[in-house]
């Protein structure tokens, strides 16, 4: 079984409305030492198979096709081999 | 006019788009979007709503329905396809219109009356109310921040696609009238053949008789016209 860990992340030049805001609260907290914020999204899929490279061709063309806005979005990935009950648990 | 509305799960804009539409003496059809015969129409309407609650991101999921795919063909075929609010937002992520629409630049859930100012008078949803025309329209959206880069900013500007730009009363494009963030005060964009739209404002929700704002109906009026129907 193979876990895929997907962070999709806004791109640097496109403006974050929720970083910003989350950016704002902290300083109100005290946290002047916080420069910015950037909300991303973490998805996780769990594929039925143990072949890390058919594993990582199918992530990137999820992401590619459903899961990131290429006009707005990028995306990385991990891959990590699970015991079956590991990912029920 | 026949027109075919399509119903996505979480669309609440259908009903009204069919009213308008009927109500004007039009041969309407609600399509599931699971279906995919379009029914031979003259106009596709994808309607406002929260297609698959907008999961993932507006319209992300709902480009996915089986009847889009029959948008996207009924469209290359030179077919007048219209995308209000969430159907913008499944018109950019199907690939039919460039740019995305994102969260809000304030963001809260807007809903009210936007004043728009008209930029493009020759597409078909356009025809005959002269560019300048300041329209009144209800928005209600979270992501209607329209965002393109400068490539498609500068082809979409040039190209003359943009169709309709937030304003004050007095048609100003100011950053004041901008309600949203959008890039340039955008509120609607066409496709080079100018027969795709999509817009963040509601016609359908200005131009029947019980509502008290009828500005929408310069937009159906418009319509009308194109397809030779007097009125």
């Amino acid at each position: 079984m193979i876990l895929a860990k997907i962070h999709v992340f806004l791109k640097p030049n496109v403006l974050d409305p929720q970083g910003k805001a989350v950016t704002n609260t902290l300083h109100q907290l005290g946290y002047s030492s916080v420069d910015e914020t950037r909300v991303s999204k973490y998805i996780e899929i769990s594929f039925n198979h143990s072949d890390p490279e058919l594993a990582k061709r199918e992530t990137e063309k999820i992401c590619s096709d459903l899961l990131a806005n290429p006009n707005t979005e990028h995306f990385h990935f991990t891959l990590e081999q699970r015991e079956e009950n590991q990912l029920e648990s | 006019m026949k027109v075919s509305v399509i119903t996505f799960p979480g669309s609440n804009c259908d009903h009204d788009a069919l009213e308008v539409f009927a109500s004007r003496g039009h041969d309407v059809s609600l399509v599931w979007h699971k279906d995919r015969d379009l029914q031979q129409p003259d106009l596709v309407v994808l309607p406002g709503g929260f297609s698959y609650g907008d999961y993932l991101r507006g319209g992300a999921l709902g480009r996915f329905s089986p009847v889009v795919n029959e948008v996207l063909a009924y469209a290359r075929r030179g077919g007048l396809v219209l995308g209000i609010c969430n159907g913008f937002q499944i018109l950019t992520e199907c690939g039919l219109l460039p740019g995305t629409l994102l969260m809000n630049s304030g963001l809260n859930f807007i809903c009210r009356h936007q004043h728009v100012r008209v930029e493009n008078s020759t597409t078909p949803y356009t025809e005959g109310i002269p560019s300048g025309t300041v329209l009144d329209m209800p928005i209600a959206h979270i992501d209607g921040n329209y965002f393109c880069d400068d490539h498609v900013y500068n082809e979409l500007r040039d190209n003359n696609h943009i169709v309709f730009r937030y304003c004050d009363a007095s048609g100003n494009t100011t950053l004041e009238a901008n309600p949203n963030g959008s890039r340039d005060n955008i509120a609607g964009i066409c496709d080079p053949s100018g027969r795709v739209l999509g817009m963040m404002p509601h016609p359908e929700r200005s131009a029947t008789k019980f509502v008290t704002n009828q500005d929408g109906k310069r937009f159906f009026d418009a319509l009308e016209r194109h397809f030779g129907f007097c009125g």
